[in-house]
């Protein structure tokens, strides 16, 4: 019986996984909580069993991450007994940067790209995971599995390693890196799919439920703590919601659905007629944003 | 994202279910610059439905902001996902992008068209079964179109789709059609591949792009989509022999040893036998671990953890093979090598070479040809520049476990990394490995280099003199073997005037014969230890690589390098056999530190500052370091 789609994908990421940790000093995941996290995440404890993953799990946390996020990461790891680390800008946070004062662009760009060279900085790691994937936006689409970091953590798009069969170039000098992607070749169904296939758990937020929103350019944002500053004509509703894709709450729009089961997120993923993406404040901000912010160093 | 969407809870699994059974075809697009392989890609994704109402919007959006398309979409756009891209309307680098119809997944890789990007196309053409080679219908087949059905043959791809596009530009016309297949056949027909289906079509309007179109009454074949559906696909590596490289060794406690890697090919059960590639040691398999528990058959595409009957020492690059069908195991072979790199490929230079899991150091023996792209004709060649292609005879430091690439593109191919900058420079094929590999297992020779070494009382060594011409390398190497025979050391001087007369004198002084003059001197040099001397060597060696090469022959702390570091400009006022200024008059070319470059060592043993010091003091600091060693 020849492996099928999912089979091949689990066993290619795994391979990822494995080369790391055989070829670099010190590799560490970014674990940013979200439903590609979860995947990589369990990917990561098949891919060494039965040992651990050889290497920590860094959260850059940028302080505005959904409450329920942070429960779900301190959960998962004492449950896995995994070794995470958590990073967070704490220059930015004495400057009081937020997504309300400062815009979604600075704020993320000192709290997430920032934060994040900070923390590669510090521990001195020579490769990092991700849980991009090329379907998501168009220039991810373009970067390789093992995308090399020059020492300001910077993707040089135009001259990318050539990158043939499975024979990764996994050498860096000092204070280079690279960032690896085991779910390069996943879709937005692939994960799902392979979430319920494994039971994997995720944040309840996936799952529709009433929470409090306020509608804001279109868009439906949770109301997660008292920080959010409203505006006068806003209200807040409980509204039967769900997110599609995780991040900082104040820039991650819900979507108004009531799918409370995976089977049903599934239907619905299979009915939508927006991208995933779309619910992203940072990327509508600019042409051409992902490719600019991963230029400078962002996931 | 595809037409049938399931209405209850029970369905979703049942359609997940159908889902998981479809079979998956990775293809490439490739060809000329501008033959529309982006469009192609585009409105393949636009055609099948696979467009979100948001990337459509803003697809318009950029196609007014960005495109020379007056009023349609510019489905380029789509693919072309890096700024530059856009701003030039041209591909760069690769994109993936995933499609699924009721039949079939599709992962398709959009190629660059342009040469100086051939790089990426490599990239593209590596993991592909398929390619959909583009011809543009006004203009046929050009030399791109043809370097790129080569490499595509090169790397394993057999089945070719010609979609002879922009087919409305000709009118939809039938004769022009047929030439260019006629055309593409007559050269392409030693390229091996197993299917060609040629297609007309526009990519821009969508003709026989997933319906048939109208235009073409004369056209009875296959739409684009559905070959891309329907084509079968050989399945060669799951009837392969078995493969198994390992990545690691999985040691969580004591009671644990298993060997981690993904089946290359073929598959193994519980209790078959097995042999290590390098060592020729045999076992037997006692479980396949995976994380979901022992499973009793792991085959082609499963990443699984292998554990023996017996304890084996066995580390990351070897490899678990049927005892009755082995790989080679070889440290020479012959290999077909793609170029990827702005500096040229140099015979006798030391490389990194990386398969799949193993790295070791590797020098291009011998350049046999090179194949000019156009004609297919093997042309004599002394380097490779970027994007060219060679035979070549390859030698590692340590054999290397491999199959022949056409027998198995996994465990066939290699990549060749620059020592240096990191930067992955080659592409490698392996045809077959080299008698000599084979035959000539070294002797342990009982009379060895220690044995001699103890006879002379000394430690054998070799003092490796760098630094421009006229530095002073000689004059000092002269008076340190002054000094080490007075105290009756055995020694030996090579240098570039009693070598280059003799041993090298068919070299001259081009990059290429500089890398082979000194991998003979250091060879020689070695040889010369292994008779227990002491040799000291004077050779400007400007090359890092060359030097780091000749370092490696030797075993540590064997091998001293000495930088004569002396300032151009003075050796240039010493110029004691006038070369610098014939040189700098434009009579020698290739002259180190006027026309050729000087790359300064970064760590030598041994950093000789010469200005204004006297032969002597210099002479006595290497004593003294040899005394201390
Ligand atoms: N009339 C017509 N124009 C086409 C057709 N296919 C592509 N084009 C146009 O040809 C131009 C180049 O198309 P691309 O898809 O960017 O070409 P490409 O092969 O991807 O180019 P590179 O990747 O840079 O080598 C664009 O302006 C397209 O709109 C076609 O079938 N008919
Ligand atoms: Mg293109």
């Amino acid at each position: 019986m020849p492996l099928t789609h999912l089979q091949r994908l689990e066993a290619e990421a795994i391979h990822i996984f494995r080369e790391v940790a055989a070829t670099f000093a010190k590799p560490v995941m970014l674990y940013s909580v979200g439903k590609d996290s979860s995947v990589m995440l369990h990917l990561a404890m098949k891919a060494f069993y039965p040992g651990k993953p050889p290497f920590p799990f860094l959260h850059v946390d940028t302080t505005w991450k959904f409450r329920e996020m942070i429960e779900f990461r301190d959960r998962t790891a004492a449950e896995l007994g995994i070794d995470l680390l958590v990073h967070i800008n704490r220059d930015g946070v004495e400057q009081k940067i937020n997504p309300f004062t400062h815009g979604s662009n600075v704020h993320t760009h000192v709290m997430k790209t920032i934060a994040l060279r900070q923390a590669l900085d510090k521990y001195g790691f020579d490769a990092a995971f991700g849980g991009a994937r090329r379907d998501e936006e168009k220039s991810r689409a373009k970067e390789r599995i093992f995308s090399f970091r020059n020492v300001q953590h910077a993707w040089d798009p135009k001259n990318q390693r050539p990158e043939m069969w499975k024979s990764y170039n996994t050498r860096v000098g000092p204070s280079e890196s690279i960032r690896v992607f085991p779910l390069s070749n996943w879709t937005e169904l692939d994960i799902w799919q392979y979430i319920l296939k494994e039971n994997i758990p995720i944040v309840p937020l996936y799952f529709a439920a009433r929470r409090p929103v306020v509608e804001r350019n279109g868009m439906l944002i949770m109301v997660d703590d008292e920080r959010m500053p409203l505006h006068e004509d806003e209200k807040v509703e409980q509204r039967l919601v769900r997110f599609r894709t995780l991040g900082c709450y104040p820039l991650t729009a819900a979507i108004e659905s009531k799918a409370t089961t995976l089977q049903d997120i599934v239907r619905e993923m299979l009915t939508a007629r927006t991208s995933e993406r779309h619910g992203r404040l940072i990327d509508a901000d600019e042409a051409a944003s992902m490719e600019k912010k991963k230029r400078e160093g962002y996931f | 994202m595809t037409a049938s969407i399931p209405a209850t809870p029970g369905s979703v699994l049942e359609y997940l279910a159908k889902q998981e059974k479809k079979s998956l075809l990775r293809f490439m697009t490739c060809g000329s610059v501008d033959d529309g392989k982006s469009t192609l890609i585009g409105r393949l994704l636009y055609d099948s439905k696979l467009l979100f109402d948001d990337q459509l919007a803003a697809l318009k959006r950029e196609t007014k902001r960005n495109s020379a398309n007056h009023g349609d979409i510019d489905f380029a756009l789509l693919i072309d996902g890096l700024e530059a891209e856009r701003e030039q309307g041209i591909t760069i680098d690769v994109a993936y992008r995933f499609f699924a119809t009721s039949r079939r997944k599709f992962i398709v890789a959009d190629a660059p068209g342009h040469e100086e990007y051939t790089r990426n196309m490599v990239t593209a053409a590596s993991t592909a079964a398929l390619a959909v080679v583009l011809v543009d219908s006004r203009k046929g087949i050009l030399r791109q179109t043809r370097r790129h059905s080569f490499i595509a043959s090169l790397l394993g791809v057999r089945h070719v789709v010609l979609a002879v596009n922009k087919i409305d530009l000709v009118g939809f016309d039938r004769r022009v059609f047929d030439t260019i297949v006629a055309d593409y056949r007559e050269f392409a027909e030693n390229l091996g591949f197993t299917t060609i289906t040629p297609i007309p079509i526009s990519a821009r309007f969508g003709d026989n792009m997933t319906s048939r179109s109208p235009n073409m009454p004369w056209y009875g074949g296959p739409t684009l989509l559905e070959h891309l559906e329907t084509v079968p696909i050989e399945e060669e590596a799951a009837e392969a022999a078995f493969r198994f490289p390992v990545q690691l060794v999985l040691r969580p406690n004591l009671d644990f040893r298993g060997f981690a890697g993904q089946v290359a090919s073929g598959s193994v059960a519980v209790g078959d036998p097995i042999a290590v590639a390098k060592s020729g040691q045999l076992s037997r398999i006692k479980e396949i671990v995976t994380y979901d528990g022992n499973i009793s058959r792991a085959v082609e595409g499963q990443s699984v953890t292998l554990v023996l009957e017996d304890e084996l020492d066995i580390s990351r690059g070897n490899m678990l093979v049927p005892p009755e069908d082995r790989p080679h195991v070889a440290d020479q072979f012959m290999a077909h090598v793609i170029w990827l790199h702005p500096d040229p490929m140099l015979p006798g230079r030391s490389y990194i070479l990386r398969t799949e899991v193993d790295s070791v150091s590797a020098t291009i023996t011998s350049l046999k040809h090179q194949i000019d792209v156009n004609s297919f004709a093997e042309e004599a060649a002394k380097s490779l520049r970027m994007n060219e292609i060679g035979v070549c005879n390859l030698s590692t430091q340590a054999p290397i476990v491999f199959d022949s690439y056409k027998d198995n593109r996994i465990t066939g191919n290699f990549v060749l990394i620059d020592r240096f900058s990191n930067a992955t420079v080659g592409a490698g094929m392996i045809d077959f490995p080299l008698r000599r590999a084979l035959n000539v297992h070294w002797q342990a020779l009982d009379i060895n280099k220690k044995a001699r070494a103890a006879l002379n009382h000394q430690t054998p060594r070799v003092l490796w003199f760098t630094g421009f011409s006229g530095s002073g390398k000689s004059t000092i190497a002269n008076t340190v073997e002054k000094m080490l025979h007075a105290r009756g050391k055995h020694t030996f001087l090579l240098d570039g005037d009693n070598v280059r007369h003799g041993l090298n004198r068919d070299l001259g002084f081009t990059e290429e014969d500089r890398v082979e003059n000194i991998r003979r001197v250091a060879e020689v040099a070695k040889l010369m230890t292994e008779a227990g001397l002491i040799v000291l060597v004077s050779f400007i060696s400007p090359f890092r690589s060359e030097r780091r090469m000749a370092r490696e022959l030797f075993g540590p702390g064997e091998f001293i390098e000495i930088f004569v570091d002396t300032p151009i400009e003075e050796c240039a006022r010493r110029d004691p056999k006038g070369l610098y200024k014939k040189a700098l008059a434009g009579e020698i070319r290739n002259f180190t530190g006027i026309s050729s470059p000087y790359e300064r060592p970064e760590t030598p043993e041994i950093h000789l500052h010469t200005v204004g010091r006297e032969v002597t003091t210099l002479a006595g600091e290497i004593e003294a370091y040899l005394d201390n060693q």
